[in-house]
């Protein structure tokens, strides 16, 4: 029992210590803020030379999730890649992969603020998606009904007395936010106001790391 | 010996004072390439320095840069500004002299390169920033003299290198110049003058009469010291009664913490009011500006202080040093001691206070060290790598480069001297292309070539280069604030500490007590607290390790004479001989004996803090691997101790140096200590950017953490430059790998094991330590898992979540 079940509008969810979330009735995946390509959108406009390894590295913890859960759906929520550009040079090696992690099953790209446009890179192109009684999209609403699971703000936590933060889920009886999949991605903290004021008073965090921790938020 | 021109010699008289003869010397050796001058503080160092400057210059018909001065501090720009003053308007001397530091105005910065000054007084990071510039070549053409003051405090750092660097390439702009040293006593001055020659040219070393003996002794104290901790709340009266009979007393502590703490306890002690202040590199700016002025206007009786007050700023009449635990270091205690009494004949005063047993012995090794003039010191290694980056891409700013020509001028460093031609290879193609096995960035190069030279792809990138010059690693810091609108700045905390607080922690900053409200943008909100005992006070401080020459001493002491020892300390050591044996510098101690239901081992490397602790690291990996469940240890300057489950029959095998260098090469390289290695390496290469053209987001959800590179590099890049360069740094500094195979190699697996039945005397004090470190590992994470539940539980949910 690494990962986290809970239920949000009559929808069973598990929180994966990946910071994957996993649809069991579905058997849909879904991962968010992927930022795939950062090294290259940041070489390009002439900052940092980052490792160019990242892609690979998200790519390689996304398959190890498809080749253990076989989802029929696969579900990027936003933010797959750091901007247009990066989707446009994603080297051929990591096209062909990407289109063998998308065959046999369905594959949906949410629209983020980084990749609004479409992609040539397969699947299907959309600004949300509602299953199940819940509704997949990139950034949350300011008001939404029950049943809202979204990214962006990839929030992270850390326990009071132990450890430094990581990456963590957040939600309460109305919506979820995923952490940030990607390897090059921040966080930001979930007590920060911003990110705090989406939920209720009584909300979980669940940490990712090797098992996923489930605490209330302060 | 030269005579000094009339007008000068005229001055002197006028003023009733008598040139002393290194001043004169350093102007009989004006023409020559590089002088180091060693000189006592307040024996007439700086205008030594500038004497040929003022005579050169006195004739009105120099024009543009004839010297640049660099110091250190800031402040000291300033200061020696002031104090230049002086000569230059009571000669009636055609010089204009200006500073020029992170604090001079925009404006002010673009007149100086415009038309620059006779003598412009800057420290390294605005150099590196004013060389980065493409006009550097006209602003320097005609430089004739570099000044570097305090040169053995930049020798000591990668700002020495990063200077070095700079001064290659004023070298190459202006063939002519003369480089001068100015620095306090070393231990090995022919090293120094070589870090500052030109490579190779001869470089002289002018000793100045270092004056009369200093007079230092221990404190004595009514109350003996405690068995272990640093607050030496024992010598608060008799601190007191010496504040007391002194005009101004400064009083060092090793850390930010303890400074804190004692000036706590004093001020709880000081029934009189004395003016008492504290001063320490946390603190606000506003704040230790109110305390310098102070200082200066001698306001103060005395000042609680960090190595923040090691610089020669002249603070007023300082007529008494105590030092607070153990000095760690012979040469910086000597020069700390140099900062008392700035009259050059008078001798200097300092008292020195142990705040515990074991420093009684370190307190009498560094008195007889000092005595006898045996000074510590590590001699530096080759450049290093990182800084050469830093360089190589601020060259870029300037302009197109040729890369054999700036091989050659880097080579002219002599910590540079020995780069071989690959070496600089790696580190400019790190530069061009970011260095990594995998070619990703062809398009998208910091550095091209273009017509056989080097120069910036994008010239935009200029900006953020200038941006993060410099080799200074604050760590992440947050600024303190009292809480509301306008609230008064009071200093800063490490990111981690303010991490660990909860709302309504308290602890010390400033001498305040003040209580955590929590983070707002970035800014760590706290209230005044009433209570009387804060909760601590662990930020920032670097905790430096007793020296090796420092502890080879102490070892001596403990098999040689006892008598100038305190008589506590005679019969704790000599019980220690009775029960079990007492520690060799050519043989390593090993107690073993149970305390508390754990089994504990004691080790007695006395190979410094940093060593002692990455000892504890490797072996406590080692005792898991062989399943004897070590569950934490603790490390001092003399002794690491550790505790687990399983008695240790055999340490040889645990301390065998190959198995420690495997360890260390597996296991280490995941540690946090290699981690924060990685990115001050980072940081000063220009892999990562601290300060970028945006203003910083709050929250900072588009940075991520160095550790995510260091583990990506880790696994697809890991004789990465960096990576290199980090194992590198990992053999000194924190890590200090380097000590603990000296130390290995000084014993030559004459291992003495010790089992008993109970605690030794020795031991006894390591038991009362703070700084456990718990073994990593499960039993971590399974703690978490009990925290979290615990957490849910007192929430009043279920572990499954909120249904």
């Amino acid at each position: 029992m690494n990962a986290h079940a809970f239920t949000l509008a009559g929808c069973r969810l598990v929180a994966r210590p990946t910071g994957a979330l996993w649809l069991p009735d579905e058997r849909l995946l879904c991962v968010s803020d992927l930022h795939l390509g950062k090294s290259e959108r940041m070489a390009r406009r002439g900052g940092s030379l980052l490792p160019p390894y990242e892609t690979v590295e998200t790519l390689d913890r996304l398959e190890a999730e498809l080749d253990l859960l076989a989802p029929d759906t696969v579900i990027c929520l936003g933010d797959s890649f750091d901007d247009l550009g990066a989707a446009l040079a994603l080297p051929d090696s990591l096209r062909v992969r990407l289109a063998g992690m998308q065959a046999g099953r369905r594959w949906i790209w949410i629209e983020g603020n980084h990749d609004p446009g479409p992609v040539e890179l397969g699947g299907e192109h959309m600004a949300q998606h509602a299953v199940a009684g819940v509704r997949f999209r990139h950034i949350a609403e300011e008001v939404c009904t029950a049943g809202e699971i979204s990214g962006h703000y990839h929030p992270k936590h850390r326990l009071p007395r132990s450890g430094t933060s990581r990456p963590a889920f957040v939600y309460d009886g109305t919506r979820l936010i995923l952490p940030a999949f990607g390897t090059y991605t921040g966080g930001l903290r979930c007590d920060t106001p911003e990110l705090r004021r989406l939920f209720a008073a009584r909300a979980i965090a669940v940490l990712t790391g090797p098992r996923a921790l489930a605490v209330p938020l302060p | 010996m030269a005579a000094l021109p009339p007008r000068f010699a005229d001055w002197f008289a006028r003023n009733g004072w008598e040139p002393h003869p290194h001043q004169l010397e350093m102007l009989d050796r004006a023409q020559e390439p590089a002088s180091l001058l060693i000189a006592p503080t307040g024996g007439g160092k700086t205008l030594a320095g500038f004497l040929p400057s003022l005579v050169e210059l006195a004739d009105g018909s120099y024009k543009g840069l004839h010297t640049l001065y660099i110091s250190p501090l800031k402040a000291l720009a300033a200061d020696i500004r002031r104090n230049l003053l002086r000569p230059v308007e009571e000669m009636g001397l055609p010089i204009r002299i200006e500073d020029r530091t992170g604090d001079t105005s925009a404006s002010a910065r673009k007149r100086q390169r415009a038309d620059p000054p006779h003598i412009l007084l800057t420290t390294p990071e605005s150099l590196a920033l004013l060389i980065s510039y493409e006009d550097a070549p006209r602003i320097f053409a005609g430089l004739s003299r570099v000044v570097v003051d305090e040169i053995h405090a930049l020798a000591e750092s990668k700002r020495g290198d990063q200077l070095m660097l700079a001064l290659s390439r004023l070298q190459a702009l202006a063939p002519g110049m003369r480089r001068t040293g100015l620095s306090a006593t070393v231990e090995d001055p022919p090293a120094l003058a070589r870090q500052l020659a030109c490579h190779p040219d001869p470089c002289k070393v002018i000793l100045a009469d270092p004056g009369p003996l200093p007079d230092i002794a221990m404190l004595e104290t009514a109350a003996p010291p405690p068995w272990a901790g640093g607050g030496a709340v024992h010598a608060i009266p008799e601190v007191l009664a010496e504040v007391r009979k002194h005009r101004t007393t400064l009083i060092f502590h090793n850390t930010r913490a303890q400074a804190e703490i004692f000036f706590h306890n004093l001020w709880l002690a000081n029934e009189e009011d004395l003016p008492i202040a504290i001063h320490h590199g946390s603190l606000a700016r506003e704040q230790r500006q109110k305390v310098e002025a102070a200082m200066v206007a001698g306001d103060l009786r005395a000042i609680v202080c960090t190595g923040t007050l090691d610089l020669g700023i002249d603070w007023g009449d300082v007529d008494l040093i105590i030092q607070i635990g153990g000095p760690k270091n012979v040469k910086r205690l000597v020069q700390r001691i140099g900062r008392a009494n700035h009259r050059y004949n008078a001798p200097s005063k300092a008292r020195l206070v142990p705040a515990n047993r074991f420093e009684v012995l370190e307190c009498r090794a560094a008195l007889e060290a000092a005595a006898e003039h045996d000074l510590d010191g590590e001699p530096r290694g080759p450049g290093p790598r990182d800084v050469l980056c830093q360089h190589i891409l601020i060259r870029a700013c300037a302009g197109p480069f040729d890369e054999a020509a700036l091989y050659r001028e880097v080579k002219t460093v002599g910590a540079y001297a020995g780069l071989s031609r690959a070496a600089f290879d790696d580190c400019l193609d790190f530069c061009a292309t970011g260095g990594y096995a995998l070619k990703a960035y062809d398009r998208w190069q910091k550095l091209m070539q273009r017509d056989g030279l080097w120069g910036l792809r994008d010239p935009r990138t200029a900006q953020r280069i200038r941006m993060n010059i410099g080799t200074i690693q604050d760590t992440e810091l947050l600024k303190v604030r009292m809480r509301g609108r306008g609230g008064q700045p009071l200093g800063e905390v490490e990111e981690g500490f303010a991490a660990s607080l909860t709302e309504g922690d308290t602890f010390l900053i400033g001498g305040e007590i003040v209580r955590y409200e929590g983070l707002k943008e970035m800014t760590v909100q706290v209230s005044r607290s009433a209570n009387k005992t804060p909760k601590i006070a662990v930020f920032g401080g670097t905790k430096f390790s007793a020296s090796t020459r420092l502890t080879e001493r102490i070892l001596e002491l403990i098999h040689g004479d006892w008598q100038a020892l305190p008589e506590d300390t005679r019969h704790w050591l000599a019980l220690q001989r009775e029960v079990s044996q007492l520690p060799r510098g050519d043989r390593l101690l090993i107690e073993s004996f149970p305390h508390d239901s754990r089994a504990n081992t004691c080790l007695y490397g006395f190979a410094g803090r940093n060593a002692q602790q990455t000892l504890g690291l490797l072996v406590t990996r080692r005792m898991e691997e062989v399943g004897l469940d070590p569950l934490g240890f603790v490390a001092t300057d003399y002794a690491t101790l550790i505790w687990g489950l399983e008695q240790v029959e055999d340490p040889a095998p645990l301390l065998a140096q190959q198995v420690l260098r495997d360890v260390l090469e597996g296991w280490l390289a995941k540690n946090a200590v290699m981690k924060r290695t990685f990115r001050a390496s980072a940081n000063i290469a220009g892999l990562i950017e601290r300060n970028l053209p945006q203003n910083r987001k709050t929250g900072r959800q588009a940075t991520f953490s160095s550790d995510i590179l260091y583990d990506t590099l880790l696994k697809y890049d890991p004789d990465h430059l960096l990576m290199r360069i980090t194992r590198e740094e990992a053999m000194k500094g924190l890590v200090d790998f380097g000590r603990v195979e000296e130390m290995l190699a000084r014993v030559e697996g004459r291992i003495d094991h010790v089992v008993l039945d109970r605690v030794t005397p020795m031991a006894a004090p390591l038991l009362l330590e703070v700084g456990k470190v718990p073994v990593a590992g499960k039993g971590r994470e399974r703690l978490a898992e009990a925290e979290a539940e615990a957490l849910m539980a007192k929430a009043g949910l279920a572990s499954g979540g909120l249904q």
